[in-house]
């Protein structure tokens, strides 16, 4: 299938079974989401080759790396992928610029499509070329291993929980430069995280590992948005938007964004002015959201949304019920005590006004 | 009378150490490697015949010599020579008097291939070996008794890159008896038994080719009170010792 | 002069032998150790203890099957009397052979576990990277094996000079050709020539502390892996 990654794979290991049939987009940031020892790592080494399934089919936007009912095996420095792994894990004897150009040199030049300049600049490393790996940080480390990555001009790039190793600072100095290449490159991304801020921020579409299986496989929004999956449950759990620039109130400051769809309702947060028609990712936690029959606009709440209730379910503490909600098309998440949730009447296909307390920007 | 719990002491003490000498003396004995087997056979009877106890360690007469001068516990030296005991006495090393000639060496020309060297010992002069095997010469007396044996049959020359030294006697003959070396000059006792040759084939070398290979026994300083030592010098100066060494193929 | 021209030249060819004795291990030992140091097969035990056998056993021991192999009844006799190589014994080239087995562990050794310290993952960075298998053991491997290199050659080099067992009971004690020193020291013990032996032994204490010396100091600054 061009434009998607398909990976269909089997490997049997001594604590599980990896059992799953992916199927992703062909482009933007793929996240598997799991808990430690869910198989996320083992696929993502099964993409890149380092391990090899009992049975696999591995396709990459329609070029076949591995079949294994006919035998078929591309060994892993044969496959144009980027692997950035959990440590920085930089050659030690090698300098910074030697450790990005590993890869570089080792593809035809006709296939380079990323310079060692476009390279630092994106991840800020140009400084730091002449040192050696151990003089760096942890979070220059990391950001020289991916440039480094990079710097091969992969085709897929496979990320192995980049951050997991780095602290709080360390992480918040990463992140701008993984939505850059969200942003500025067109190589597909699959990111393995088991920390759901890094996979709300980046990720489009979500893979939900549990026990080697893939029990959820869809579109961000959509998938934080299942009632059925555990992520609905979190003290955490939310959904996030992409919302179009659309408008600004340089009085009160208040930038406006449009959710997609045609019939889309639009969010005002405070925000000072961004460029119009870029896009910025937002997102709205279940708890932040409570639900009215009608719109009062006598209150503080800025963002009032007219929905349409999709399901509801018990959440976990028995006082509070999880209620799924259509804004225009856009999955929206509540979370609500079971109380008001008899007063209201809730019901599938009601019509009420979400009242959101509040809409985090992401990055 | 305040002394008797002492002298009691004294007695029993003494009296153990006569019962432990008297029970039987074991004597340590240095073999040059050419001697191995007459002095097993021999050891056999004199155990037999004295009550007495022989322990051998088999080597290089230079080699034991080094030991002895650092204090090595051997009580009688069975060289392959005669100048290393004479230096030793030099030195005060033995007991005054003991030394004496135990056996005369006779050197052999051997090969372990039958047919191989002839009963004249032409096969040197053909020079149709790649390697003859000598032990050697500045360490052991047949070594030199073979350099000698070369020189007065003009071959030292001709046999020069072809020479392989054993470092004593014994790996001589090793090199030869795996067939490394075609041949070599090994001591006639190394393959010899009751009188003929028992493997392979041999020239043994007139005695007018090379200096008398003197091999000298000694008594050793820490052998000095050691009854044994001294009942295996009379014991080797036997008719009995006599009659094995001459077996082995040594002169007397 | 203390030492007389035999002397030198025993120098010498000690010398030559260990060099060339080292060379010939470190191209022998490099796969013998990276298998050892990577494989997961039955046979790494097996293959591990041949190699290290020389560590335990008497050199004697490896001298007289050498002596016997080696010779003309012997398989490996045989086989290069085939080639055309003739008889090895009593020949430089005998001691070269004797001396590659006899050293063995003390190249093989530091290098698996330089290999062993390298682990996994700089191999699979380098395959994501494009590096085929040779190219990482050439790029990757052997620079960050460097130390163990450096050990393995000193540790090569000195074990085979210190070598007496073997040469003895293989060499023939030919001048220039299997007379090492150890055995010229020897010699000169056996023939009472205690000054020549002084000063020979002597100069190879040095030598022998000098090198370990040298493999100590260096050990301080070694490279890891971040």
């Amino acid at each position: 299938m061009t434009g998607s990654i398909v990976a269909r794979l089997e490997l049997a290991r001594d604590d599980f079974t990896l059992d799953v049939d992916l199927l992703l987009p062909g482009r933007g940031i793929s996240a598997l989401f799991g808990h430690s020892g869910s198989g996320k790592t083992s696929c993502l080494r099964c993409l890149a080759g380092l391990e090899r399934a009992a049975s696999a089919y591995i396709e990459i936007n329609g070029e076949v790396w591995e079949d294994s009912a006919s035998g078929y095996f591309q060994a892993p420095h044969l496959r144009p992928v980027g692997y950035v792994f959990q440590e920085a894990s930089l050659f030690p004897h090698l300098s910074v610029r030697s450790n990005l150009e590993f890869g570089w040199r080792r593809i035809a030049p006709g296939e380079r499509k990323v310079s060692l300049d476009q390279a630092c600049q994106l991840l800020g490393i140009g400084h730091l070329l002449a040192r050696r790996p151990a003089t760096l940080s942890g979070g220059e480390a990391q950001r020289v291993g991916i440039a480094r990555a990079l710097l091969s001009s992969p085709r897929l790039l496979l990320m192995d929980e980049p951050l997991a190793a780095l602290d709080g600072p360390r992480k918040r100095e990463i992140l701008p430069y993984l939505e850059r290449l969200h942003d500025e490159l067109e190589i597909p991304l699959v990111y393995v995280s088991h920390a759901q801020d890094e996979v709300a921020r980046l990720a489009d579409h979500l893979v939900l590992l549990e026990q080697g299986q893939a029990v959820a496989s869809g579109p961000i929004g959509e998938t934080l948005a299942r009632l059925d999956l555990s992520l609905a449950q979190g003290e955490d759990a939310g959904v996030v938007f992409e919302g179009l620039v659309v408008g600004h109130d340089p009085h009160y400051d208040l930038l406006d964004l449009r959710l997609p769809g045609s019939s889309a309702p639009l969010l005002r947060i405070a925000h000072p002015a961004h460029v119009m028609g870029s896009t910025l990712r937002v997102k709205v936690q279940a708890r932040d959201v409570s639900l009215a029959l009608a719109a009062d606009s006598a209150s503080s709440i800025l963002n009032r949304l007219p929905v349409r209730v999709r399901e509801s379910r018990p959440a976990d503490n028995p006082a509070h019920v999880l209620v799924s909600l259509d804004a225009g098309g856009n999955a929206l998440l509540a979370r609500i005590t079971r109380y008001s949730a008899d007063q209201l009447g809730l019901h599938p296909g009601q019509a009420l006004f979400a009242q959101i307390k509040s809409v985090a920007l992401l990055g | 009378m305040r002394i008797r719990p002492l002298h009691l002491a004294a007695t029993a003490l003494a009296s153990l150490i006569c019962l432990n000498t008297a029970w039987a003396d074991e004597v340590q004995v240095a073999v040059a490697a050419n001697f191995t087997a007459p002095i097993q056979a021999i050891a056999k009877d004199f155990e037999k015949d004295t009550g007495h106890k022989l322990v051998a360690a088999y080597g290089a007469t230079g080699q034991f010599y080094a030991q002895i001068k650092n204090g090595a516990p051997f009580e009688v030296f069975l060289a392959a020579d005669d100048s290393t005991p004479a230096k030793l006495e030099q030195e005060n090393e033995i007991v005054p008097g003991s030394r004496f000639t135990y056996a005369i060496g006779t050197l052999a020309l051997w090969s372990a291939k039958e047919g191989y060297v002839d009963a004249k010992g032409e096969v040197l002069k053909k020079n149709a070996y790649k390697h003859l095997s000598i032990a050697n010469p500045k360490a052991a007396p047949y070594g030199l008794a073979a350099t000698q044996v070369l020189d007065k049959l003009n071959l030292t020359e001709a046999t020069k890159g072809k020479i392989v030294e054993g470092q004593n006697i014994t790996q001589a003959f090793q090199f030869v008896s795996t067939g490394n070396a075609e041949l070599g000059f090994v001591a006639l006792s190394q393959i010899y038994k009751d009188g003929k040759v028992t493997s392979g084939s041999a020239w043994i070398v007139p005695s007018a080719l090379h200096d008398p290979i003197r091999q000298d026994a000694v008594i050793l300083n820490k052998g000095k009170d050691n009854a044994a030592a001294k009942a295996l010098v009379e014991y080797l100066k036997g008719p009995k010792a006599a009659a094995v060494i001459k077996s082995y193929g040594y002169e007397i | 002069m203390p030492l007389d021209a035999s002397d030198l030249g025993a120098i010498w060819l000690t010398v030559k032998l260990a060099s060339l004795t080292t060379l010939i291990l470190l191209v022998l030992g490099t796969p013998i150790a990276w298998w050892l140091a990577r494989t997961r097969s039955w046979l790494r035990g097996p293959v591990g203890a041949v190699v290290a056998l020389p560590l335990v056993l008497p050199p004697t021991v490896i001298g007289f099957y050498l002596l016997i192999a080696l010779g003309p009844h012997g398989w490996l006799g045989q086989a290069t009397q085939a080639l055309g190589l003739g008889s090895v014994v009593f020949s430089f080239t005998g001691l070269v052979i004797g001396s590659v087995i006899y050293s063995m562990p003390f190249v093989v050794q530091p290098l698996q576990n330089a290999f062993g310290a390298i682990g996994q993952r700089p191999l699979e960075v380098a395959a994501t990277l494009r590096a085929s298998p040779w190219d990482t053991f050439v790029h990757v491997v052997l620079p960050l094996a460097r130390p163990g290199f450096v050990t393995a050659s000193i540790l090569g080099f000195a074990h085979t000079v210190g070598e007496f067992g073997v040469v003895l009971m293989i060499g023939g004690n030919i001048p220039d050709k299997t007379r090492v020193v150890s055995v010229q020291i020897f010699d000169h013990v056996e023939a009472m020539e205690y000054s020549q032996a002084h000063w020979l032994a002597g100069a190879m204490l040095v030598f022998s502390f000098l090198v370990l010396l040298l493999l100590y100091a260096g050990r301080r600054g070694k490279a890891g892996w971040s």
